[in-house]
């Protein structure tokens, strides 16, 4: 089971948070919580207010949009960072497939941890880039 | 050998076993007993109250009691104004830490919290079997058998109520073994014109440095994260106010307190005093401290004892197990987690907003929603629900929203539910979990709970389900909290519009 020093090493082996010193890997492995949820439960719901975003830190996820799935998450993956950039409820849920542990950072407080962090937001717009061309890619 | 003899509970087989006799654990025996559930109740102390026989170390709470509130006291609705006492169902058990407060302060002592959880023990006959301790669990097919002190105990249905009891410390920080728990901490005159290092910015490490301004020299709280404070971020789960004067002697460059954002690197012991190295986390730096005393206000740990090894899993280091929304283990049915332990189970957690599971004025709900759940789904017993008249339910839903103390504790985790049933017309099935209403499908339904969103606004969200899917309709906030106006019942009229 994870204790504080593995979580600083999840962080530090994951591309959103490679550029981070230790220390401000200690800050944010402090900054975000931990959660658990048992399989079938919702993290993320689609079309509710009030959403987080997480990075899993074991176990697997579906994201699934009107009852049917369409991709799965896995540790190291992370979620719900554009509901909470967008200030929009989710388009999709996201459903533990088995017990699932996540980080978690709370919505309201995402975009003061982006500006503590900017290596970290330049990290997640790379991420959404690579997103976004994916399915540029897939539409031509 | 007398006295044993008169102890209830003997060793054998009991529908359900619930261990420890905190609040948590008093509360779960107390609502089992009012839907006629046998169970035995065990617990290591001596007498009840759990935790509060000792702590918190500086002897008093940090939530309040409002002994004069608009409301009466020996109603459901004072709980709101009512953080700490036990709740029951009788008038004479509602209350009581209320009735034990000698009017020096908002906030009860640490003696008069003991003494309501006394007094709601013994005036609702609560037996409990005392000194008989929890020393293990085993399975046999569907049956736990949990070992005690006093012998074994057969059982399908396992509450250990024992709470975030056990004293915990980070285990990758070198030296920290070296350094007391606040468990450990000494009188405050022992730190008499010293220097202190607290380890931890939540409400423990706040609390030492309280205690201690008027006797250290000076004071550090160090820690990675930058502090959270309730008011600020309007949640329960930041530092509450009542320990805010550290903070403010920090804010206000007033020299005797200084609050850091710093990761621990190690601690050294210097004769009879420490050295402690740290980073900056966010402003970066390096730092070395010597100082006569550390302390390590890092928090506490659920006693899981020999859980995991029968499958419960866990998380946060550990010091959790993975819950279901109606707190059973994740992993293990058939085990339930009460008391302070409860806060695991995560629900929608909106805008990061915890339910409040982790203190006496959330969990004391989750033990009564938790025994109706065990006695539903586990014992197969049928509990009556009585029906709403259609033309009342705008009205009960909305005085619900307005005064319920359940939805009130548990912002976004606890609803009001009433049932659209095509034979017997709208059906009350009382408070429920807000996260299993939403994700377990069901007939046609309506749940509404009180939220507090990003701004801090408060507010009831109602929560229809309709043909297996679940809308979310958040209604306005006002600044008396009065849910019950024109405007809110028209919304919720137009949202049950074809059930009312």
């Amino acid at each position: 089971m994870a204790n504080r020093g593995e979580i600083v090493d999840l962080l530090s082996g994951m591309a959103l948070f490679a550029d981070l010193a230790r220390p401000q890997l200690e800050g944010v492995a402090h900054t975000l919580d931990e959660e658990s949820f048992a399989e079938g439960q919702r993290i993320l719901r689609q079309g509710f207010t009030g959403s987080n975003f997480y990075v899993i830190v074991d176990g697997e996820a579906a994201i699934r949009i009107d009852g049917q799935d369409r991709a799965k998450l896995a540790r190291g993956d992370f979620f719900g960072e554009v509901s909470v950039l967008l200030g929009t409820p989710p388009t999709a849920d996201v459903v533990a497939l088995r017990t699932l542990r996540c980080l978690t950072l709370a919505g309201p407080d995402v975009e003061a941890f982006l500006l503590a962090y900017p290596r970290v937001m330049f990290r997640m717009l790379q991420a959404e880039a690579r997103r976004l061309q994916a399915t540029i890619q897939w539409q031509s | 050998m007398a006295e044993l003899a008169e102890q209830p509970f003997p060793p054998g087989e009991y529908p359900v076993v619930v261990v420890g006799t905190g609040a948590g654990g008093l509360q779960v025996s107390y609502a089992l007993s009012r839907l006629g559930v046998r169970h035995a109740l065990l617990s290591a102390d001596a007498e009840p109250a759990g935790m509060f026989r000792r702590f918190p170390f500086f002897q008093r709470l940090i939530t309040w009691t409002k002994p004069y509130a608009p409301a009466e006291r020996d109603t459901r609705e004072f709980e709101w104004f009512d953080w700490n006492s036990p709740i029951g169902e009788e008038p004479t058990h509602r209350g009581l830490v209320a009735e034990f407060m000698d009017g020096t302060s908002y906030f009860p002592s640490r003696a008069e919290m003991q003494a309501g959880i006394e007094a709601f023990a013994d005036r609702a006959g609560i037996r409990a079997r005392y000194g008989c301790t929890w020393e293990g669990t085993r399975r046999e097919g569907d049956t736990f058998v949990v070992q005690t002190s006093d012998g074994e105990y057969r059982t399908q249905v396992f509450v250990p109520a024992v709470g975030m009891t056990a004293p915990w410390k980070p285990d990758n920080i070198p030296g920290m073994d070296d350094v007391p728990h606040y468990v450990d901490l000494e009188e405050p005159k022992h730190y008499q014109d010293k220097t202190v290092f607290v380890i931890g910015k939540r409400n423990s490490g706040f609390e030492v440095a309280d205690g201690l301004l008027p006797w250290a020299r000076q004071i550090y709280l160090g820690s990675p994260r930058p502090a959270r404070i309730s008011i600020l971020t309007h949640s329960t789960a930041a530092a509450r106010a009542r320990y805010m004067q550290p903070y403010e002697d920090h804010v206000l460059g007033g020299g005797g307190v200084f609050v850091l954002d710093v990761a621990i690197e190690r601690v050294e012991r210097t004769g009879d005093g420490f050295r402690i190295h740290a980073r900056g986390t966010t402003t970066p730096g390096e730092f070395t401290f010597d100082v006569d005393h550390a302390i390590a206000a890092t928090g506490f740990t659920t006693p899981m004892r020999d859980l995991p090894e029968i499958g419960v899993s866990t998380f946060y280091q550990d010091r959790l197990p993975s819950q279901t929304a109606f707190w059973e283990s994740a992993a293990v049915r058939g085990i339930f987690f009460a008391g302070s332990t409860s806060q695991g189970s995560i629900g929608l957690k909106k805008y990061g907003r915890p339910g409040g599971g982790a203190a006496v004025h959330g969990f004391r709900y989750s033990a009564q929603v938790m025994a109706r759940h065990i006695a539903e789904d586990h014992l197969g017993m049928e509990l009556p629900r009585r029906t709403v008249p259609a033309d009342e339910a705008v009205a009960y839903l909305a005085r619900e929203a307005a005064h319920a103390p359940e939805l009130y504790h548990q912002q976004s985790y606890l609803a009001r539910v009433l049932t659209f049933d095509p034979g017997r017309g709208i059906v009350d099935e009382g408070i429920l979990p807000l996260a299993h209403f939403v994700d377990a499908s069901g007939p046609d339904a309506v749940a509404v709970a009180i939220e507090t969103d990003d701004t801090g606004d408060i507010h009831p969200a109602a929560y229809l389900r309709r043909g297996g899917r679940v809308e979310e309709r958040i209604l306005p906030g006002h600044p008396l909290l009065d849910f019950e106006t024109a405007e809110h019942r028209a919304e919720l009229r137009g949202l049950l519009e074809g059930y009312v």
